[in-house]
């Protein structure tokens, strides 16, 4: 069946990899069974849940509906990319420390649309929180907890900014 | 995971003029898939009938927004992002941008494309009250050349559409001329976010003191495909607004829906609440035109 496999490169938490692979294969099940990057979960398959939401140059995508071909040349991060050389990310953190997470299956489709959401909107206010996470759906904490740990990150990071600004002074 | 992704072959060209060459050569061989917010769901349900598919993603010719001083121009391969995030159409064509801010969720909007939302289809499509009430145009290309026709006449019934198996849509151009007409749109679905339409409504009005000199009006989920309400507008046109034209225009639209009942909604429901959207709309007019 090696004909019917294409080969795929892409950059993903910042590394390169080149992997042959079928090309209708969706890009989530790529992630967890050929990559091994098993944070990225599957809830629903169709594009309603969230929870296997990843970043593809810049954008926020559901990884079960991107056929993997579609991913070649892309530069993707997953959850996996978030915490640096052992060090959660401020996103991570304040989940822990909000009790944002609690079984788990959202949570890391609910860290990749936040990090997307702060990523085009610093500062969000609680109205655009609950629209940039409209689409990951959360059985267990009545959301009220991801939107703290949003907000509480979302400050953490203004204060490391001003704190940088004044050390720049 | 119920679909195989090795009875599907995927291939990506890369530009437009090799899509349209595949097609052309092959007709009726090839899939065209673009954002894959529709086939990828029914791939993964074990229901893509499509054995061999070529991909749209990415393709440069195909995503662009023109803005130009009678019309703008939408190329098939924009996301709901694109139209979303772009100034031009926040300011000439309103009700598109807040349609396709409605569109699924986040992730949707930043692979769902407009042309893959009008050749899908669905009668509940989000786009295309909006792009029927501006009186859009499609573009379709082929390798032989390309063809102009008016959105309102490109869906011919569930599903289904004017287009050849050699044809693409290109682009949408929808004309900017709907500046100092009020304008309307809602879309009533089961919870605010991430819900398909049970039913939306839009419409677009001039009115010159109390007279409604051009009213255009299109509803989704009222019929096997996204329509104007022609006989809705029929009995506005013209008439001076007031508590007899809302009757007749409310009477109009209950002859004129022919919604289903489906897992969605009812029929029942849609009609009624069709009606009281449209109501809405035309109260605003009232209370506009009326002398102060």
């Amino acid at each position: 069946m090696s004909d019917c496999l294409s080969s795929v490169q892409f950059e993903i938490n910042g590394e390169v990899r080149t992997l042959r692979v079928p090309p209708m294969k969706r890009l989530l099940d790529v992630l967890r069974e050929d990559l091994r990057l098993t944070g990225t979960k599957e809830g629903c398959g169709e594009g309603e849940c969230g929870s296997c939401s990843v970043r593809m140059n810049g954008e926020l995508v559901n990884s079960c509906l991107v056929p993997v071909l579609q991913a070649e040349g892309a530069s993707l991060q997953t959850v996996e990319g978030l915490a640096n050389e052992g060090k959660l990310h401020p996103l991570q953190q304040a989940f822990l420390h909000c009790g944002g997470a609690q079984c788990g299956i959202c949570t890391p489709g609910m860290l990749m649309a936040a990090t997307q959401l702060l990523a085009v909107n610093p500062q969000p206010n609680l109205a655009e929180i609950r629209e940039g996470l409209a689409g990951n759906l959360c059985r267990c904490t009545g959301f009220k907890r991801i939107f703290d740990s949003v907000i509480a990150a979302a400050a953490e990071s203004q204060t490391q900014a001003t704190e940088q600004a004044a050390h720049a002074r | 995971m119920r679909g195989n992704p090795l009875a599907h072959g995927l291939i990506a060209p890369g530009s437009l003029p090799d899509v349209l060459q595949l097609l052309s050569t092959e007709p009726g061989k090839w899939t065209p898939i673009a954002g894959g917010t529709e086939l990828m769901v029914a791939h993964a349900a074990g229901r893509l009938e499509a054995a061999h598919l070529v991909s749209l993603w990415g393709i440069p010719e195909l995503r662009f927004i023109e803005c130009r001083a009678d019309s703008i121009s939408i190329g098939a391969g924009s996301t709901f992002r694109d139209l979303r995030s772009h100034a031009g159409i926040a300011e000439q064509l309103p009700l598109l941008a807040k349609a396709a801010g409605w569109i699924g969720s986040i992730a949707n909007q930043s692979r769902a494309t407009l042309g893959g939302n009008l050749v899908n289809g669905s009668p509940a499509a989000d786009s295309s009250p909006a792009l029927l009430v501006y009186d859009a145009e499609v573009e379709l290309l082929s390798a032989r050349g390309s063809r102009r026709i008016r959105y309102a006449d490109f869906h011919t019934g569930y599903k289904s559409n004017v287009m050849t198996a050699e044809e693409l849509v290109f682009a949408i151009h929808v004309p900017v001329r709907f500046a100092s007409h009020r304008q309307y749109l809602r879309k009533v679905g089961t919870r605010r976010a991430m819900a398909i339409s049970k039913v939306a409504l839009a419409a677009t009005a001039r009115m010159e003191g109390q007279f409604i000199r051009e009213i255009r009006i299109a509803a989704a989920s009222l019929a096997p495909f996204p329509t104007r309400l022609t006989a809705t507008e029929g009995a506005l046109a013209g008439k001076a607004i007031g508590p007899s034209a809302i009757k007749e225009a409310h009477a109009a639209l209950l002859v004129e829906a022919k919604p289903l009942d489906d897992i969605r909604s009812t029929a029942d429901y849609r009609k009624a609440v069709a009606a009281n959207l449209l109501g809405e709309f035309l109260m605003d007019l009232n209370a506009e035109a009326a002398p102060r």
